[in-house]
């Protein structure tokens, strides 16, 4: 197919592999923040096809990987209780906390329910009236327009034996906390393409202008991420650095109006834990006042969660584009999918799930990441 | 997971004051939600996640982004359970 070939085709992307050679004069370091543009490059091998020089880090925008631990071992402390039906997206099964996941939770007779919608929440809380029945609403900006819905059409038709246990993370204050580290060694972004398709891309714009660092938002296909890796190579060598759209065959600046307006009526932003990386200041979401009949945090009375990760693992430097999967010990040894020791394995979007799946724990060290000390260098 | 896969919209229903489709990605057919793309009609392509149609795409779009996530194995979600309202009663 034609329209197949345009977009795998090895001439297009010979092609922008020549033309960032052509341009570029130095060394300079780009993280790409969605998880499924980490899964795209290490399977496409694409950070090896760049020229030497031109590093890919990978960023914070697994929605699985950075649910906090306490808000796991939370949904485990609900979904455990009698009169509960617990509805979560099949992702978050295996994913560990501090005892178990909700896969084994399951199979040992609780009530865990896979959904493939928000939506079918309302069936099964129509369906069984006697129970409490409660999503684990998780996710980036993306996903916030579905869980907003089941939310408001819960308060809207009456429902009011369903709940959401919220764990929704917000990407610019993400990439504004990265920015602001003093290690930072992030120059330009590429930005989430389907997060963009909701939020548009304004609130990019002023990040660009104050950090000085080029956005591209961008698609998850080898050449949308040639290009768009080009375009912010364009960006850093003139010494511009402004927010652009590579992925304007799908999103334009504003996103999806209708799907904003609800997410606004019903969410509000709040402080939030990122798994691995700590508190960032207004990077949530949380049920606004009008929902807290919904709102599973407040129905349900579960203790303070005193959590532990393991020391050993860095998956907060990871996720922060500090360091790498084989900068860690932990790699492909003690930490696995099988047993992951931290955020960036948890799921098969994290950075150190994608290297694995893809090989990169058999092959030698392709690069230890520069010590911080020595890394940290400005955008500006 | 904030991957949204393209389908084709089949057929519009209304369920619960909901615009509702059957849209078809490769060989499995599942329900979205057409109230974020209100413009959408039969015949078109959406990009849908998880449950909702969040932006409209040409075909040749569609295909492409249907490839590459094949590839990357990225449509494990659209093999959920089916959830009706007679299985909703029910234990999975």
């Amino acid at each position: 197919m034609k329209y197949l070939d345009e977009y795998r085709n090895e001439g297009v992307a010979r092609k922008l592999l020549n033309e960032v050679r052509r341009i570029q004069t130095r060394p300079w370091v780009i993280m790409e923040v969605c998880g499924g543009q980490t899964h795209s490059i290490v399977k496409n091998g694409i950070d090896f096809l760049l020229p030497e020089g031109i590093e890919l880090v990978h960023g914070p925008g697994c929605p699985v990987c950075v649910t906090p631990l306490e808000t796991i071992d939370k949904a485990h402390a609900i979904a455990a209780k009698p009169d509960v039906i617990f509805c979560s997206f099949g992702d978050m099964l295996r994913v560990p906390g501090s005892d178990g996941d909700l896969f084994t939770l399951k199979s040992r007779g609780t009530d865990i329910r896979v959904v493939y919608s928000p939506l079918d929440c309302l069936k099964v809380a129509r369906a069984n009236p006697d129970k409490k029945v409660v999503f684990f609403a998780i996710g980036f900006e993306t996903t916030a327009p579905a869980n907003a819905m089941l939310v408001f059409k819960a308060k809207k038709d009456g429902i009011k034996n369903l709940s959401i246990l919220v764990s929704h993370s917000l990407v610019p204050p993400s990439i504004t906390y990265i920015l602001q580290s003093p290690l930072n060694r992030v120059q330009a972004f590429l930005g989430p393409g389907h997060v963009c398709t909701i939020m548009g891309y304004r609130e990019y714009e002023p990040i660009s202008e104050r950090y000085k660092v080029p956005i591209v938002v961008t698609g998850f296909e080898p050449i949308d991420l040639l290009e768009g890796t080009l375009m912010v190579v364009r960006q850093l060598e003139a010494g511009r650095a402004v927010t652009e759209n590579q992925y304007s065959r799908v999103l334009d600046r504003d996103g999806n109006l209708a799907a904003r307006k609800l997410v606004n009526s019903v969410f509000e932003v709040s402080d939030r834990k990122w798994r691995g990386v700590g508190w960032i200041p207004k990077s949530g979401y949380k049920l606004r006042w009008e929902y807290k009949d919904h709102d599973a945090e407040k129905l349900f009375e579960v203790k303070e969660i005193d959590t532990k990760e393991p020391s050993i693992c860095i998956s907060g430097q990871i996720l922060k584009g500090i360091k790498k999967p084989h900068d860690c010990p932990a790699f492909g040894t003690l930490c696995t999918p099988l047993n992951p020791l931290g955020a960036t394995m948890v799921s098969a979007e994290g950075a150190c799930a994608a290297y694995y799946a893809y090989g990169r724990h058999l092959q030698a060290k392709h690069e230890t990441t520069p010590e911080p000390e020595t890394a940290a260098r400005g955008a500006s | 997971m904030c991957l949204a896969i393209p389908g084709k919209v089949l057929q519009e229903f209304e369920a619960g004051g909901m615009r509702m489709a059957k849209v078809q990605f490769g060989g499995i057919v599942r329900e979205a939600s057409l109230d974020y793309v209100p413009q959408a009609k039969i015949g078109d392509y959406v990009l849908v996640h998880v449950g909702f149609a969040i932006s409209i795409v040409d075909e040749e779009e569609a295909a492409r982004t249907y490839e590459t996530l094949k590839e990357l194995d990225q449509l494990t979600e659209l093999n959920a359970p089916e959830i009706d309202d007679e299985s909703a009663g029910r234990r999975q």
